[in-house]
């Protein structure tokens, strides 16, 4: 496959997620669409290229990994766990409801394909690094992936991560930072300012990696790169938008922890191109 | 160290050595503190298996997590306030909440840490662990139960909170001993007051009820070192005969022991009770025996509390 029809493909299963996330978000009448948003190209890439992942088989001990340490951007997740299979598409209308295994934040016990648990920030690190160590202690060559936020990259458990992973040579952790910018309550440089990020993790020992995080053909190249890297661990921090695909979502804080309307869910659904909605 | 004392920290390490040669999938985590847990003994044999996390124990309970879901039994040491206090939140949302098989069994727990103070000796660590669903808690009377205890928890599946404690104890069990969860036992038959202990204060409590003995009450003397799951049956069966209800614990009266058995005795059998523990107050710096006797933990302590209910 030619690399225009890889991007073609993958932008597809995006624009997929990103209409599942509005619908499941404006069905539940609450949820986080716009860190779903930023980080759709991402996990499109993981799902539907990058991750070794047998969705029958979903605990097939050399899966690569995927841990959702941003755990409030659930709604991509479900969506891209059913897009490939792991449960029936119908499901995710039930977001958020009474009985529903998809509960507000992800629940492994629940969901099949879902890693660990999560929704309190900053834990999915050093959950991603206990998750490598067990592949080097049984000679299995899976990768982790981890998706942070830039919100969440203020708790301080990160970075004792971050530590970790390095002093341990964890060269199968693969984490991406979602930087969109944005968080509850303000921009993440008026709130607390995160940068210089770049050299924050390097000093750290890692192997960082800055790309456009919605230019997918960048996304595989930087997990290609991840893939050398010996001995490190790998950062790759992704510039996004915050509501990506939705021009009234886009670089708009409301929709962090809010829901579309029923209006605004048909006004983005035929933005990103549903015909029958 | 003599035969007749040891601490139940000693046990971790040795548990340890004994789970790891068994069983590859034991993996031990430590926050700088290897030394103080004696997890050192495991990572000297078993380094490849031994991650000290430096001093970082939120990170250390979640790696624990993510290693367990990998199939390892994870366990992880530390004092107790940190493993409880600081990663009380790493506890609770990543590994209980997703039932993983991570066995934490710090040491230093109680006031008993003696010389440090307050801000190394957890009196509410219990209450902690007690309150999140599902997790098992378990307070070791001595060595060998601590031993028994400590591995077990690898052949029970999920989530555990084992509390060791830093100083040598009275032996009170033998190597033989089994330990089964959810099972209290009854260590003395008595028919005038019933005292429930854990930890440190069932040895008190034995020796409490030998001058008890003397002055011609006739005390039961209950180990309840399954905190959760509660032996409820036997809690019931003993105070329906006693009706008199002594609680001893190394930790604060609230959230405790104390509080765990008037849950089951207030639904189901209201008793009068009286709880030797620790009230409402931090820890001192001290000689064990002096913080002993400061917050009132000593067998004459136990006495008094029976004579008081006995004589009302």
């Amino acid at each position: 496959m030619s690399r225009s029809e890889l991007r073609k493909r993958i932008e597809e299963k995006s624009l997929i997620l990103r209409r599942d996330i509005i619908r499941m978000t404006g069905e539940a009448g609450s949820g986080h669409p716009g860190g779903s948003l930023s980080a759709a190209d991402i996990v499109s890439t993981l799902y539907f290229y990058q991750l070794r992942h047998r969705p029958a088989e979903p605990k097939w001990r050399e899966r690569d990994r995927f841990v959702l340490s941003k755990g409030h951007v659930a709604p991509v997740l479900y969506a891209a766990l059913a897009e490939s299979g792991y449960f029936s598409r119908d499901i995710l209308w039930t977001l958020r409801k009474m009985g529903s295994i998809l509960q507000g934040h992800p629940d492994m016990k629940k969901v099949p394909g879902v890693e660990i648990s999560s929704g309190s920030l900053g834990q999915g690190l050093a959950v991603a690094n206990g998750i490598a160590l067990g592949g080097k202690l049984d000679q299995l060559d899976y990768r982790v992936y981890v998706l942070i936020g830039d919100g969440e990259s203020q708790e301080g458990i990160v970075w004792e991560a971050a530590m970790f992973a390095a002093h341990y040579k964890l060269d199968n952790v693969t984490a991406i930072l979602d930087y969109n910018g944005l968080q509850i309550d303000g921009t993440v440089s008026e709130v607390m300012e995160i940068r210089p990020i770049v050299d924050k993790w390097r000093a750290f020992g890692w192997h960082v990696i800055e790309i456009d995080g919605h230019n997918v053909l960048a996304i595989i190249d930087a997990f290609a790169e991840a893939n050398t890297i010996k001995e490190k661990p790998t950062m790759i921090v992704a510039h996004t938008v915050k509501g990506k695909g939705v021009s009234f979502m886009e670089n708009a804080i409301d929709f962090h922890g809010k829901a579309p309307t029923k209006e605004q869910m048909k006004e983005a659904l035929k933005e990103l191109g549903e015909v029958d909605c | 160290m003599s035969e007749d004392k040891k601490s139940t920290r000693g046990a971790y390490g040795d548990a340890l050595l004994e789970l790891g040669e068994a069983d590859e999938n034991i993996v031990v985590l430590d926050a700088d503190l290897a030394k103080s847990t004696t997890s050192i003994k495991f990572a000297k044999v078993f380094p490849d298996r031994f991650f000290d996390c430096g001093v970082a124990e939120q990170n250390m309970m979640c790696t624990a997590a993510g290693l367990a879901t990998t199939g390892k039994i994870c366990y992880t040491g530390s004092f107790a306030i940190f493993a409880t206090g600081r990663a009380y939140e790493q506890v609770r949302n990543t590994i209980v909440y997703s039932g993983l098989n991570v066995k934490m069994c710090p040491s230093h727990s109680g006031i008993t840490v003696g010389e440090d103070g307050a801000s190394h000796q957890t009196v509410e660590d219990i209450a902690l662990m007690r309150v999140i669903p599902g997790l098992k808690v378990v307070v070791p009377a001595d060595y060998y139960e601590a031993k028994a205890a400590i591995k077990a928890a690898a052949r029970i599946e999920g989530p555990f909170y084992i509390r060791l404690g830093r100083p040598s104890v009275p032996i009170i069990f033998n190597n033989d001993y089994e330990f089964n969860l959810g099972k209290a036992i009854k260590l003395k038959d008595g028919s005038d007051a019933t005292i429930f202990a854990i930890g440190i204060m069932v040895s008190a409590s034995l020796e409490a009820a030998k001058i008890l003995e003397k002055e011609g009450i006739n005390a039961e003397v209950i180990n309840v070192s399954s905190i959760k799951p509660i032996d409820v049956n036997t809690i019931i069966e003993s105070v329906e005969k006693t009706r008199k209800v002594v609680t001893a614990e190394e930790h604060s009266v609230i959230g405790g022991l104390g509080s765990a058995v008037a849950e089951v005795l207030c639904e189901r059998l209201p008793a009068p009770i009286r709880m030797v523990g620790i009230k409402d107050l931090f820890g001192l710096s001290g000689s064990i025996p002096e913080l002993l006797e400061y917050f009132h933990l000593t067998p004459q302590d136990i006495v008094l509390a029976v004579k008081n209910l006995v004589y009302q």
